[in-house]
């Protein structure tokens, strides 16, 4: 590797972990002013562990991506099932395309023209409608990552399993399933972190009474930098980082297991 | 027969989900793009009259009309906005491919050790939250925030640089959050290049810059068309980014959708936007499909 490619490497990293590491360090910070260093100090925890309406924003994300992620890992599994031994279906691109436009498209479309739809039929905007709209865009990403597992799997015991006899749903259920488990797991973990992490799609089709977390805390940042939701961000951060290394233990895992 | 029926439903299910919450919800915004904004419940007119039958649709076709796409034409704040996030689109994907080759191509050629953790590092500011990446900025690059107390310290500048509120600020915000979208269909390609084709090279006197240029990045173009694609498009209807790392007169189309559905609450001339913003995007997705196709056909060619 050239010094040019190491440097190129070092700095694209020190990119991309400088601004998180600042946020955290100011959520410890004693001082009101952002930028200015007053001390250590976990009072800004103190304050976000009072915040009521935030607290409640936090309930209703964690809901919303816990049934989203549940529909887009079911539906997510069976996409990526189609993909991978459904052979060259006629509109397999077209299915294709369907399947991965949701995780390009721009959020202020998807979530305008799904509030559009919402309205047309007449749903009651709420909880309900922000799960649909998420586990619509998170889909994709699980056909991704369990596509992947599926298509490195060895097909050699599905089709021992099936020479002995074994029905083809009991084949999925007790051979297939079991091997992709893990990666439908850690496409479950990225649709929810998707969903927890979204502002754009849930604004447009949520309703009265249902304010998600980045919902409540974008109505604060529009008013500026304040050491709570520095403090609110390190603690999303921590958890995502919990949720990240799940995810990569569960994948690794094929390695020993599969 | 029931081996049929499970793969109707396994092929289905996700097909029925997502032709009801993806593609319907478009034809819903082309109708809604054609009517004009009411203050009724819904906020547009005309409502299709299900009971007045033939005659009904007949009526709710009369009632559409071109005003919000006349609109969009004359009016030059939309064409303003339309280019200049084409623009900002544009220039951040190019700053991107020259941050994301190297970065890629460093991964690349690290360790085997080494690569799967540069790949987690590249990933996982991808799981954290987009909203607080770009908040994280704001406190750097505010007139008293730390990039400019750093250099008004090292004495480069005098007074502040304003990068917050600025289209430097976009930029950077741009370029920031969609670097693992570069990177990571760079480094997939670059990982699976030929160490043989590079050995070739050295063994017939190529230097390492003769080489990257004549055989890497020539063979990674594929990575890189897809990087580009893959930041390109969401970055065209971008809305955290500009709003907040921009100036009140930063254009950018997303931005003007927001504004036109939950300030100006006029729902119509929101769906014209959208439908204007899809048909930006669509060009560059055939031009990637027509080029990623003939490339599989040459594949295929050279094969056989």
């Amino acid at each position: 590797m050239s010094a040019f490619a190491r440097t190129a490497l070092t700095l694209a990293l020190a990119f991309l972990y400088a601004p998180i590491l600042v946020l955290v360090i100011y959520s410890f910070n004693d001082s009101k002013l952002v930028t200015v260093w007053g001390g250590f100090s976990t009072r800004w925890y103190a304050v976000l562990f009072a915040d009521g309406p935030l607290i409640a924003a936090a309930l209703v994300s964690l809901k919303v991506a816990l049934l989203s992620a549940a529909i887009a890992g079911v539906l997510g599994t069976l996409a990526a099932l189609a993909l991978d031994r459904h052979g060259r279906f006629r509109g397999r691109g077209a299915y294709t395309g369907l399947l991965y436009a949701p995780m390009v498209m721009p959020e202020v479309i998807t979530g305008l023209s799904l509030l559009l739809l919402f309205v047309g039929i007449g749903l009651d905007r709420g909880v309900s409608t922000i799960v649909i709209a998420h586990a619509t865009f998170a889909t994709g990403f699980v056909a991704v990552v369990v596509g992947a597992r599926l298509k490195g799997l060895d097909r050699s015991l599905e089709e021992a399993a099936a020479d002995l006899g074994a029905s083809s749903m009991r084949v999925f259920f007790g051979i297939t399933l079991p091997l992709i488990a893990p990666s439908v797991a850690a496409g479950f973990l990225l649709a929810f972190t998707l969903s927890l992490d979204d502002l754009v799609i849930a604004s447009f089709v949520s309703g009265p009474g249902a304010t998600t977390l980045p919902m409540r805390l974008y109505s604060q940042v529009r008013l500026g930098v304040n050491p709570e939701i520095n403090a609110a961000s390190t603690l999303m951060i921590a958890t995502v980082g919990l949720v990240v290394l799940m995810a990569s233990w569960l994948t690794a895992r094929r390695g020993q297991g599969g | 027969m029931s081996g049929r029926l499970a793969r109707l439903f396994v092929r289905g299910l996700p097909l029925v989900w997502l032709v009801l919450f993806f593609l319907v919800p478009f034809a819903v915004t082309l109708k809604i793009s054609f009517s004009s904004p009411a203050t009724a419940q819904p906020p547009y007119l005309p409502v299709i009259d299900w009971q007045g039958g033939l005659e009904g649709w007949r009526e709710f076709l009369e009632a559409l009309d071109f005003q919000n796409y006349r609109m969009i034409a004359e009016d030059a704040l939309y064409r303003d906005a339309a280019l200049s996030s084409l623009g900002y689109a544009g220039l951040a994907t190019a700053i991107l491919a020259l941050i994301g080759t190297p970065t890629a191509y460093a991964m690349a050629r690290a360790s085997a050790r080494w690569q799967p953790i540069l790949v987690a590092l590249v990933i996982v500011p991808f799981w954290t939250s987009f909203l607080i990446r770009v908040y994280a900025w704001i406190a750097i690059l505010k007139p008293e925030g730390l990039l400019n107390g750093a250099l008004m310290k090292l004495g480069l500048i005098a007074s502040p640089l304003p990068i917050l509120d600025s289209p430097y600020g976009v930029l950077i915000g741009l370029t920031y959050a969609y670097l693992p979208f570069m990177v990571l269909p760079l480094y997939a390609v670059m990982s699976r290049l030929d160490p043989t084709l590079l050995e070739a090279a050295a063994d017939l006197g190529a230097g390492r810059r003769r080489a990257f240029f004549t055989l890497t990045l020539p063979l990674a173009l594929p990575g890189l068309a897809a990087g580009a694609l893959l930041c390109f498009i969401p970055m065209v209807g971008e809305f955290i980014i500009p709003d907040l790392l921009g100036g009140s007169d930063t254009l950018m189309l997303g931005r003007v959708l927001w504004s036109e559905f939950f300030s100006n609450r006029d729902w119509p001339l929101a769906s014209a936007v959208a439908v204007l913003l899809l048909i930006l995007i669509v060009g560059p997705v055939v031009l990637f499909r027509e080029a990623e196709l003939r490339r599989e056909e040459a594949a295929e060619g050279r094969g056989r």
